[in-house]
């Protein structure tokens, strides 16, 4: 009824090829983020902040960048965890040899350091295709994190291999990294950092570039022969990719956990995020946050809800069964939907524009 | 499978054994009186191909679900692990080591048949990442499972081998001998016993036709009668004892517990390098896998501050794969527009 575009005519390219084409959606979008910028920082409880938002800003980051790479140019990778390990640890290098340099700028160049890494990570992929190039791919998770673990000049000879992020301000006095941080602080900061980020990624998939990355996704050798250079587009993606990837893995070490040792972006680290690609949808920004939410959600529900439903379970117990619940849900959610969340979000969509009628 | 080809393989890859130890040996002893400590190297290589053997038999597992039914089954260690909880779980009653392995390859058979139906019908003709992700979550229930039914402590599963080391190849060449883990000799027999029986399942039984033709082509196999649905769950059963017997070996070197489940990813290079799609590549990928492992860990480890185990393996596939995309024995990739 009230989600039609009846009656909005485009009179311009521009226009017509806009992110959002239909007002609703538009005024929808900037609703949420005004709600997510003027409002939950001064109604979430501390807890929500710390343990919810801030985790599902930075995992939405890490799955758009996996996204990038394994939903819009097919290259299957699980070394996602050893890229975040890359963000983390040369951020943190980089800002105890400058301390003064501001920790955005900070951010940006160790997310272009893990992009480095992506390309040299990526070059077997010009050879290697489909679950060859996943196990290959291990060679850089399993690699990055004995390196990160070896050798204490990553971490400043910190003798218990943990590096803790220090306390950096983005302008003024405004602390958005290290434990002392105010969460608010580092929440805002953080959405409107990944709120950009997907912006530039959102453009990136609509442009040129992303037409690329799809082609060679849906059959590298067609795309090839209609003029689409493979190296350029693969090399690109896994650059693309590892710079997101890298950037949360800073935003993680920085701002989530405050300290953390390379042991922290182990293999788990890459399945969880590339669970939340699969379960929100392959090839699809949207997909990457309705993922992420998924991921970070469901461990804090699994834990929550027996002692809710009065339960009484011993904490070994709870583990199993989080697991058993998590590998079952998994199953589950791809036998009914293996399209992932972004598919049911269009379904329901599609069945908003004719409610109330049937068709 | 070409005959040729696996000649050339075993040749090469015990050629380069002798090659890399002078390369490694000459360089570190270039100065020292013995110039090349044969005794030494020739115990870390054997037990390097031991240990391969060992990553093949769970190799092994992944390689027959492959070739069935294309799945890339990440729960592979997860079966391993429940296979040897269950098996220790039955002989914590009191029964006979031999029952007690019966026994469990029952339940991993209920297990593959359960599988089959929940999980695989329902997901045909989904994409690969789509099915790989699920054995994922196969993994995590079958750890769940298992931890939850027989607790989570470390077992020890003793079916009657020795632990005292064996001294063998005692001769001229080697004036000290070689120690060597008896665990490591059954799994070896025991490794090659079940590729031969593989063998004749697969070249001499109706089932083996079967599971060839399903693996060649699926539509060609079910227009002929081949029932897959039932192929597929034999194909898991066949999996699942080869996890049992991989379990068992594994557990009485390790003892059972959560890190045998992890193995899986130890498997993975020798996969890759073997080819997803060969049983005989899964036995060489895993001899090389294992015999790399050790020399690098022994002679090239020290040399950039050690554990490095955990991405050699990774790193030698890799290099492999550079030069032959589809693994050793894999099926040459045909790619058509």
């Amino acid at each position: 009824m009230f989600y039609r575009e009846a009656g909005q005519f485009k009179a311009s390219y521009a226009a017509d090829q806009a992110i959002y084409p239909i007002r609703q959606d538009k005024l929808g979008i900037l609703l949420m983020l005004a709600f997510a910028v003027f409002v939950i920082p001064f109604i979430a409880p501390i807890y929500w902040l710390n343990s919810i938002l801030i985790p599902f800003l930075i995992f939405s980051l890490a799955a758009l960048g996996l996204n990038i790479l394994t939903g819009y140019c097919g290259q299957l990778s699980l070394g996602t965890g050893g890229f975040m390990a890359c963000g983390a640890f040369f951020s943190y290098k980089l800002t105890t040899a400058f301390p003064d340099v501001n920790i955005l700028i900070v951010f940006l160049l160790a997310g272009l350091g893990t992009a480095m890494v992506g390309v040299l990570f990526g070059l077997p992929s010009l050879r290697i295709k489909g679950f060859y190039l996943a196990v290959a791919t291990l060679a850089a998770q399993f690699f990055l994190i004995w390196m990160f673990n070896k050798f204490g000049w990553w971490t400043n000879h910190s003798p218990s291999g943990v590096i803790s992020a220090p306390p950096r301000e983005i302008f003024g006095n405004v602390t958005v990294t290290g434990p002392s941080a105010p969460p608010e602080y580092k929440y805002l900061f953080l959405l409107i950092l990944v709120s950009l980020l997907a912006l530039v990624a959102k453009n990136m998939v609509r442009s040129r570039i992303g037409r690329s990355w799809m082609a060679i996704r849906d059959m590298d050798i067609a795309a090839e022969i209609i003029g689409i250079r493979p190296m350029l587009a693969k090399l690109s993606a896994f650059a693309v990719s590892s710079f997101f990837i890298g950037i949360s893995g800073a935003l993680w070490a920085f701002t989530y956990s405050g300290s953390v040792e390379a042991l922290a972006f182990e293999i788990n680290r890459s399945f969880e995020v590339l669970f939340m690609i699969i379960i929100g949808g392959l090839g699809s920004v949207l997909g990457s946050f309705l993922g992420a939410a998924f991921i970070v959600l469901l461990p804090i529900l699994l834990d929550n809800l027996p002692p809710l439903l009065g339960i009484p379970l011993s904490v070994e117990m709870v583990a199993h069964l989080r697991l058993i619940i998590f590998g079952g849900l998994i199953i589950f959610f791809l036998i009914v939907e293996p399209a992932g969340l972004a598919r049911l979000w269009q379904i329901g969509k599609e069945k908003l524009r004719l409610w109330p009628f049937p068709y | 499978m070409n005959t040729r080809k696996i000649t050339i393989g075993v040749v090469s890859g015990l050629a380069a054994i002798p090659i890399v130890g002078f390369f490694l040996q000459g360089l570190s002893k270039i100065d020292s009186s013995i110039f090349f400590a044969w005794d030494f190297y020739a115990e870390v290589v054997v037990k390097g191909l031991l240990q391969g053997v060992m990553y093949a038999l769970v190799a092994l597992g992944f390689v027959l679900i492959f070739k069935a039914s294309s799945i890339f089954n990440f729960a592979q260690g997860a079966m391993v692990l429940f296979a040897a909880l269950a098996m220790v779980g039955f002989m914590e009653w009191g029964v006979h080591w031999i029952l007690a392995f019966v026994l469990a390859g029952g339940v991993m058979v209920l297990v593959a048949f359960l599988i089959e139906r929940v999980v695989l019908r329902p997901m045909v003709n989904q994409p690969h990442i789509i099915l790989f992700m699920a054995t994922i979550g196969i993994f995590f229930v079958l750890d769940g499972v298992g931890q939850t039914i027989w607790g989570s402590n470390v077992k020890a599963l003793d079916i009657g081998i020795s632990r005292q080391p064996i001294i063998a190849f005692q001769g001229t060449l080697l004036p000290n001998g070689m120690y060597l883990d008896p665990t490591e000799i059954v799994a070896a027999v025991v490794g090659a016993l079940m590729v031969a029986l593989l063998a004749v399942l697969f070249q001499y039984t109706k089932v083996g036709r079967a599971l060839r033709a399903v693996a060649d082509d699926h539509q060609a196999a079910l227009s002929v009668g081949i029932p897959l649905k039932t192929i597929w769950a034999i194909v898991w059963s066949v999996a699942g004892i080869v996890a049992l017997v991989a379990g068992v070996m594994w557990g009485s070197s390790l003892g059972v517990q959560f890190s045998l489940s992890l193995i899986a990813l130890k498997a993975l290079p020798v996969l890759i390098l073997g080819g997803f799609t060969s049983i005989p590549g899964a036995i060489i990928g895993g001899l090389i896998v294992g015999a790399g492992e050790q020399v690098g860990e022994v002679f090239l480890g020290p040399l950039v501050g050690g554990a490095i185990q955990d991405w050699f393996a990774y790193m030698l596939a890799m290099v492999f794969l550079l030069f032959r995309p589809q693994g050793l024995f894999g099926e040459k990739i045909i790619e058509r527009v």
